[in-house]
């Protein structure tokens, strides 16, 4: 135990372990990429939907059953789906990062309309309101917390399972796990899932961060 | 993409057995998974200090990636459905603790105090009253530790186990998508059944929140 730690030690600060294509600065941008992109274009998709099913009411079966969906949904074999339908590109890796990540944003996004007090939002209403008034200014800013708490899980997500895009041939910090894995070498993998583990949790302490910026300037 | 309905009823023998093996990892998790983390969270919900860092450390693991979790217990367990089923627990107690904890931090202190008062020691206190009550919340996140448990079987197959999972790297290294479809189809049955099974046993074991309904 101690030999592997000192190992892992010596693997994760050698200068050349960080350099070069394979190194580990490359890797680390790769997976950042994969990540950042796979949640961005989540989000386009998960905020809007559950801002309409929030704010009309309707589809609210959708919703709340789509986590359900987006957690049964083995995120392998979607990858291996894809990759056998459209061939070696970066498609299913994206498709399945998207997948995992929708459904966690869009039910955060509906949960968070919904704990929006009903009585608040008819007085905007009265106030002469519009619809999208009232979705952009009252109900939006009042569900914020809850839309970060969804974007936090999605990303923490993706980003521990970016890993698979090595699985597929691509790079990322999923390389070090893949590539140990078939070379035994216990130190490279556990590189790897430390590395995953940092950069995810460095994300989450960044969004949470961003998310008390945004709530001062609500609560001033 | 076309799926190949001969090899579908030529191997509804090793679909079943594969959907069992899949099946019993899975529930073998969630149950551990429960063990753990009931006496845990009654830590954590009595002692404060305690609750952030258990809640913390459940979180960090779950950051890890599940192939990872899988690859470094190999050293203690071996190719074995023991490394699968320990990865799985692993993942089940990030959602069991936090909701178990949520789920006792719900019970109203006038009930915990009436129950006090009526002379009700505190185990029992907590076996027949803070649980049934917490109950909802629990079973809240049992459910989606049972789905998720299910969906991450099949990451098991890269060490040689993983249920349904096997169709995956059969599919993947023959380019032929029939099983991929097959073990994408049955894990999403699968966590769907066990889903609504929770449901119903939830039904049964709350009586006093169906009049909500």
């Amino acid at each position: 135990m101690y030999e592997l730690l000192t190992n892992l030690g010596t693997w994760l600060t050698s200068g050349e372990q960080w350099s070069g294509p394979d190194g580990i600065a490359h890797r680390l941008a790769e997976h950042l990429q994969y990540s950042l992109l796979a949640t961005l274009i989540a989000a386009a998709i998960g905020l809007p939907l559950g801002l309409l099913i929030g704010h009309t009411g309707r589809g609210a079966f959708l919703a709340i059953n789509l986590a359900s969906f987006g957690r049964a949904l083995p995120t392998v074999g979607l990858v291996v789906l894809v990759f056998l339908a459209s061939g070696l590109s970066m498609w299913p890796v994206y498709v399945a990062l998207v997948a995992l990540a929708v459904p966690a944003i869009v039910t955060n996004t509906y949960a968070g309309m919904t704990a929006v007090d009903p009585d608040v939002r008819d007085a905007a209403r009265g106030q002469g309101m519009r619809g999208h008034q009232v979705l952009l200014q009252v109900e939006l800013p009042l569900a914020l917390p809850l839309i970060m708490t969804g974007l936090r899980l999605a990303l923490i997500q993706v980003v521990a399972t970016a890993t698979i895009a090595a699985y597929v041939s691509f790079g990322g910090l999923g390389r070090y796990v893949f590539d140990g894995l078939a070379q035994r070498d216990l130190v490279q993998v556990l590189g790897g899932a430390v590395l995953v583990a940092v950069v995810a949790i460095a994300l989450d302490l960044a969004l949470s961060a961003l998310q008390r910026a945004l709530f001062r300037h609500r609560t001033a | 993409m076309t799926i190949d309905w001969s090899w579908i009823s030529d191997h509804t023998d090793d679909l079943t057995a594969l959907t069992v093996s899949h099946l019993q990892a899975a529930l073998t998790a969630v149950l551990l998974g429960l063990l753990i983390s009931l006496p845990l969270a009654v830590v954590a919900h009595r002692i404060r200090p305690l609750r952030g860092f258990l809640l913390g450390l459940s979180n960090v693991l779950f950051t890890i990636p599940s192939i990872a979790i899988f690859v470094l217990l190999l050293p203690v367990s071996g190719l074995t459905r023991t490394t699968t089923v320990i990865g799985l627990t692993i993942y089940t107690l990030v959602v069991l603790l936090r909701n178990t904890v949520e789920g006792l931090d719900s019970v109203p202190t006038k009930t915990k105090e009436a129950a006090q008062a009526m002379g009700t020691r505190p185990l029992r206190t907590l076996l027949t009253v803070e649980f049934p009550l917490a109950l909802p919340v629990i079973m809240a996140g049992v459910r989606i530790a049972t789905v998720m448990s299910i969906s991450l079987v099949s990451v098991a197959t890269y060490i040689g186990d993983g249920g349904l999972g096997q169709l995956f790297t059969d599919g993947f290294q023959r380019n032929f998508p029939t099983p991929v479809i097959a073990g994408v189809a049955l894990t999403l049955l699968l966590a769907v059944v066990a889903d609504a099974l929770l449901v119903a046993v939830q039904y049964v074991l709350t009586p006093w929140t169906r009049r909500r309904a």
